[in-house]
């Protein structure tokens, strides 16, 4: 408990060196401007922003990281208020319910408790990991390959099979992106797999190319070919007093915090992801209310708490990301595709090799929540009128930076192909209702998933057996193969 | 399961079980052509390989299922049919990234980026090509001067790179 705050106060002194105050100032900033851009998410806006942390030393670089992290979501939500349109799934209630307040004149009401919502979970969640991370990285260092390997099944099967509508689609959009990962050098012997002999396959595609491919040029294009057929979206104008009555302080806080309940410790669990928890809390806040009939028509709970609920996933996401090397979103993949490019992995050894990076980048999501409300309050006027930028324009603006982030990181032409191929499976999956961050869970977790498996099996010296003795190791592969045919065995109960 | 549900088929829902299916097919018989050293013969660098292309076959079959029956269809129109593509957009974004992928080394980055930009944002309807090239000219122009010489990541200047 004392180490902890020691640690945090040394995070604190990186953090707040003018230097990186000023990254943290940059990634806030930039990750509101691009997360309120429509279509695009959080996932999206760090992947975009990943070519700009290239040169950049990686204390500073992550402490900007972060901030774009939680900016995207901040962002985010003033898309989903002011436009119907969620960036991402974790989004679509506070679309659907922020949308009515703000056609009924409660814009700046539904864009202030889902700011100060943020904030105070953000808060909140960010405490919750920086005293649970340590205890976990304990934990995790008893880990052995064969525990981590299940870890990741566990992380598969929830990643794929909790969210969407179906969970053959789900798995489906894994098995892609676990083939994607399999293209280039297999990690343990050397061999070249799948590279069609393209010597520019080796390294296989990136993370970046993927994410931009799916999520750039798929949208891109399927907003694109539809624009003819489907109306405009209308931005909604803010009207009405700026700010909250006394009445809705009074009942958004109580939401903010069941929000945050639900949030942090579902995103802290290496199979959580941020979507559970706003539907959640979502459910819950229309259970205990007065006015259950408000719901659906802009009651101001249904957007504090899945907001609060969200950002305080965020936060619970990266505890599994910093201490196990396990994303559980499309965004914290992203996120470790960037520590790769530094040559680090993310996991109890990093606490002990760099404790300035980690406890920095924690100490820096507290002062990026603090600048995140400021920027977000007094100044949303200004984001908001980022929506009003012209649709062609926009889309054209987005193409040109998914090119340059992805030539960029690869300085390769190839590259660029694989982003329009990807980009039209990214195109089908939205029309035939895949999700997409499987995908890319898929495509970052998979070669890690094989080589720890691979591992075991060599520290077993080839008994499959060790994945059912050791007792983690097969508790967390029970509780995967629990959840992918427990519902199944479920739905058939009912309908039988 | 009920009758309503069962409504007409979709091909192109048929068409992406079929190609998570070929997808499958493709890395099985590829892993084939994977050398293995006969030290790791047992957990090799095919054994995982498989188990993806198997995945991914057997999904597909599920999907094609699916597909077949009409349970899972893709976006529609309000009438249920099929929803409408203006293929003429996505061959203006298409052609765009293409003409990236050949102008990039030669032209620069600024000049495939533009020519980018003016197609996508055709693609959105924009009828204004002279403004539409002047923007995407100064965006790509901004951007390439930022990251080059602000960030120091590196991107081919091209034709460009006696002025720049």
């Amino acid at each position: 408990m004392s180490e902890t705050i020691a640690h945090l106060a040394n995070g604190f002194v990186v953090a707040l060196t003018p230097v990186n105050l000023l990254y943290a100032l940059i990634g806030t900033t930039l990750g509101t401007a691009i997360g309120v851009l429509p279509g695009i998410g959080p996932a999206l806006t760090v992947a975009l922003l990943l070519p700009i942390t290239f040169h950049v030393e990686p204390t500073s670089a992550f402490i900007m990281f972060a901030g774009i992290y939680y900016g995207g979501m901040y962002g985010g939500s003033t898309t989903s208020i002011l436009l119907k349109t969620p960036g991402e799934t974790a989004s679509i209630i506070t679309a659907l319910e922020g949308s009515k307040m703000a056609e009924k004149g409660r814009g700046a009401a539904a864009l202030a408790t889902a700011a100060i919502g943020s904030f105070v979970a953000g808060t909140i969640a960010t405490v919750g990991l920086s005293f649970v991370a340590p205890a976990v990285v304990d934990l995790a260092l008893a880990f052995g390959p064969a525990e981590y390997f299940a870890l990741m099944m566990l992380a598969f099967v929830t990643v794929a099979s909790l969210l969407g509508a179906s969970v053959p689609r789900g798995l489906a959009s894994l098995a892609f992106g676990l083939g994607i990962g399999l293209i280039g050098i297999d990690m343990q012997t050397g061999q070249a797999r799948f590279t069609l002999g393209l010597p520019n396959l080796l390294d296989g595609i990136g993370v970046v190319t993927v994410a931009v491919g799916l999520f750039a040029v798929g949208e891109a294009l399927h907003a694109a070919t539809r624009r003819k057929f489907v109306g405009a979206d209308e931005i909604v104008p803010v009207r009405g007093t700026v700010g909250m009555t006394a009445e809705e302080w009074r009942r958004s806080w109580p939401a903010w915090l069941r929000g945050t309940a639900f949030g942090f410790p579902i995103g802290a669990l290496p199979a959580g992801g941020a979507e559970i928890p706003t539907f959640l809390s979502y459910m819950t806040e229309k259970k205990l209310s007065k006015n259950p009939e408000e719901f659906g028509q802009g009651a101001i709970e249904g957007v504090a708490g899945p907001e609060a609920a969200n950002n305080a996933a965020a936060a619970g996401v990266l505890v599994p990301l910093l201490t196990l090397g396990l994303p559980t979103s499309a965004t914290a993949a992203i996120m470790l595709a960037a520590f790769q490019q530094y040559g680090l992995q993310p996991g109890p050894l990093l606490f002990e090799n760099a404790p300035g990076l980690v406890w920095g980048l924690i100490a820096s999501l507290y002062i990026g929540n603090v600048m995140l409300l400021v920027l977000n309050l007094p100044l949303v006027g200004v984001w908001v009128r980022l929506l009003a930028l012209p649709k062609p324009q926009l889309y054209a603006g987005i193409m040109v930076f998914a090119v340059l982030g992805v030539y960029a990181t690869g300085q390769s032409t190839l590259d660029l192909i694989c982003l329009l191929i990807i980009g039209i499976a990214g195109f089908l999956m939205r029309r035939f209702d895949l999700p997409v961050a499987p995908t890319v869970v898929g495509l970052i977790l998979g070669p890690m998933a094989e080589q720890q498996f691979r591992r075991a099996m060599t520290i077993a010296q080839g008994d499959v057996g060790v994945f059912v003795t050791q007792p983690i190791a097969a508790g967390l592969l029970a509780l995967a193969l629990v959840l992918l045919v427990g519902p199944w065995l479920w739905r058939a109960r009912r309908i039988a | 399961m009920n009758q309503e549900q069962k409504a007409a088929r979709d091909p192109g829902a048929v068409g992406v079980a079929l190609g998570l299916i070929g997808l499958g097919a493709f890395f099985g018989i590829e892993s084939f052509s994977i050398a293995v050293s006969p030290i790791y013969a047992k957990i090799g660098p095919t054994v995982f390989p498989r188990v993806v292309a198997g995945a991914l076959v057997v999904l597909g079959l599920m999907l094609l299922r699916d597909a077949w029956r009409g349970t899972w269809r893709g976006e529609t129109e309000a009438d249920g049919r099929p929803a409408r593509i203006d293929w003429q957009a996505a061959l203006l974004i298409a052609g765009g990234l293409l003409a990236t992928v050949v102008l990039i080394k030669p032209a620069g980055f600024v000049i495939a980026a533009t020519v980018l930009f003016v197609l996508t944002s055709r693609a959105f309807g924009s009828a204004k090509l002279v403004a539409d090239t002047g923007w995407g000219f100064g965006l790509s122009l901004v951007a390439y001067l930022a990251f080059v010489k602000g960030l120091g990541v590196d991107l081919p200047a091209g034709i460009m790179s006696g002025v720049m």
